[in-house]
């Protein structure tokens, strides 16, 4: 619908005078086109992040064994595996743990005054009640300290969600940013050529006629505009891309942005167009219908 | 009584009717009052009066430019005092307009100012052409079609705009002072064209003060504002008397 706006007969199209694209609609529709890109790529990046955070942990409990009960480990190891429900026990031992935390605390990691208990990641069966095997897992290991690995992760993905709906609610505000520059725009463009309009309505011309005449102007604006968002937002997007996914990497696997999150930031461009288009007309047809 | 420029029974039937109309402005004073009178198919009529009579504002009532403020006003046999404004454009599409100041696309050459309303109204190109250059070599700017009009003097702007005003054959030509800015030859010729689009059934009122243009055509009803109310000197606005076609005529 948009793009029949467009197509107007040339000599139509001559009843405004030919300018270069100019004006709010080309800056604000570039501006607001790569904002609402980054911003909605920022989103769906964290939507993924969130996804692959609680899938990998669902279905998994963390087992604390104090430092004192260290000799005890394969054995406690071995109850774990028998508990009914558990598919798998991996274990980290207490010089394992030592070892990461040395990146932080150097040397003194290794100190034995410093009490390091060793941990074991029970994952559990899909259909189990993560209850009944933590119940199980205490009782095998009494003074083990057990919790599930979303829970010590809720926090997290919470800010998570949090930000992925700042994210959306930023998209949804710039795109009534987007409509307001627009209904200036229009505004505008119909106060500049009042007396054109005058004229075409004087000898017969519908509010319709008038416009389409209008509407090619600000989606050929707008268009403009948008490829030049789209084009800024693709290069920011990947010289930030490589730092993004190799931080992230280190978190969570997989890329950052899956191919569908890849069609819907190149849907922006275009619901951007169609939105101007769409709020020109609108605006357009309601300040012509004030007239006679 | 002097002869009208009538011809058979359907050039007797009305392109306009008042009755009653007046028209204000904001919340001031009745500018047209009490008006009520009937324009026939196909007649002749010059609108006079002194300056703020209204007679502009009488032709923005003619050309749809303006609903009046109370009665009732029908063209074509519609009545479009309080016809949805969907429905003006088809009407205004019948009727062709000269305007005091032109009203020229200024961005447009004299062609396209003049085919406008071809274009507007969906005529293809082939037709458009033909019948706009034919127009810009009725009233001589045949060569200057391609001038936009800020190059084109006083006199050549107001004929694009006549030209523009016919291009169509309106059922009504409204023409505000349209000899205003062109010397006394071109004047003539002007109405020579009016006069043959009238010849075509076409319905003209002209407003102007040039009383020797009222002289040239004594076949035309003459139409009198004073203080908004319309004076009938030729008395034949409200019954137009049935009379043989004038010489010359079909």
């Amino acid at each position: 619908m948009t793009f029949d706006r467009i197509r107007i007969p040339g000599s139509e199209s001559r009843l405004l005078p030919a300018e270069k694209l100019h004006g709010p609609t080309v800056a604000v529709t570039a501006i607001m086109t790569f904002a609402m890109i980054v911003v909605a790529a920022a989103g769906l990046a964290l939507a993924n992040a969130a996804s692959i955070v609680t899938a990998g942990t669902e279905s998994k409990l963390v087992v604390q064994v104090p430092a004192a009960s260290a000799a005890r480990l394969p054995g406690a190891v071995a109850a774990v595996r028998a508990i009914k429900g558990v598919r798998a026990v991996t274990s980290v031992s207490e010089e394992e743990m030592r070892e990461t935390l040395e990146r932080w605390l150097g040397s003194a990691a290794a100190s034995k005054d410093l009490p390091v208990p060793s941990l074991l990641t029970v994952e559990i069966e899909p259909r189990a009640n993560a209850s009944t095997v933590g119940a199980g897992i205490r009782k095998a290991i009494p003074e083990a300290g057990v919790s599930a690995q979303s829970a010590q992760l809720k926090p997290l993905v919470r800010s998570i969600r949090g930000l992925e709906w700042l994210a959306l609610s930023l998209v949804f505000l710039m795109s009534t940013a987007t409509a307001a520059a627009i209904v200036l725009a229009a505004r505008g463009a119909l106060d500049t050529h009042r007396s054109t309009v005058e004229i075409m309505h004087g000898i017969g011309a519908t509010d319709i006629q008038v416009t389409r005449l209008f509407e090619r102007k600000i989606a050929v604006d707008a268009i403009a505009g948008a490829l030049a968002g789209l084009a800024a937002a693709v290069v920011v997007l990947l010289l930030l891309g490589g730092a993004i996914a190799a931080a992230a990497g280190d978190l969570i696997a997989g890329a950052p942005l899956g191919i569908g999150d890849l069609l819907i930031l190149a849907a922006i461009p275009v619901a951007a167009v169609i939105l101007a288009v769409a709020v020109a007309h609108i605006t357009l047809l309601k300040a012509l219908r004030a007239t006679l | 009584m002097r002869q009208v420029r009538t011809g058979g029974e359907d050039e007797l039937a009305s392109v306009v009717q008042f009755e009653s109309v007046g028209l204000r402005y904001g919340t001031g004073a009745e500018v047209l009052r009490d008006l009520d009178f009937t324009l026939s198919k196909g007649a002749f009529y010059f609108l006079t009066g002194a300056s703020g009579a209204g007679k502009t504002s009488l032709l923005k009532l003619l050309y749809l430019a303006q609903r009046p403020t109370r009665g009732r006003i029908s063209l074509f046999g519609e009545d479009l005092a309080h016809a949805p404004r969907e429905t003006l454009p088809q009407f205004r599409r019948r009727i062709g307009v000269v305007f005091q100041d032109f009203r020229l696309i200024r961005h447009l050459s004299a062609y396209d100012n003049v085919a406008l309303p071809l274009r507007i109204a969906g005529r293809g190109e082939a037709e458009i052409n033909s019948a706009v250059r034919e127009m810009l070599d009725w009233v001589g700017l045949g060569d200057r079609a391609g001038a936009r009009p800020a190059t084109l003097s006083g006199g050549e702007q107001q004929r694009v705009a006549i030209a523009r005003a016919v291009v169509t054959q309106p059922d009504l030509l409204v023409a505000d002072e349209p000899t205003g800015n062109v010397d006394s030859e071109m004047a003539k010729r002007l109405l020579h064209l009016f006069d043959a689009l009238n010849g075509f059934g076409t319905t003209v009122v002209v407003a102007t003060h040039d009383l020797g243009l009222i002289a040239s055509n004594p076949g035309a009803q003459l139409m009198r504002l004073d203080s908004g109310a319309l004076v009938d000197p030729t008395g034949a606005l409200k019954n137009p008397p049935r009379l043989s076609p004038i010489e010359g005529r079909p």
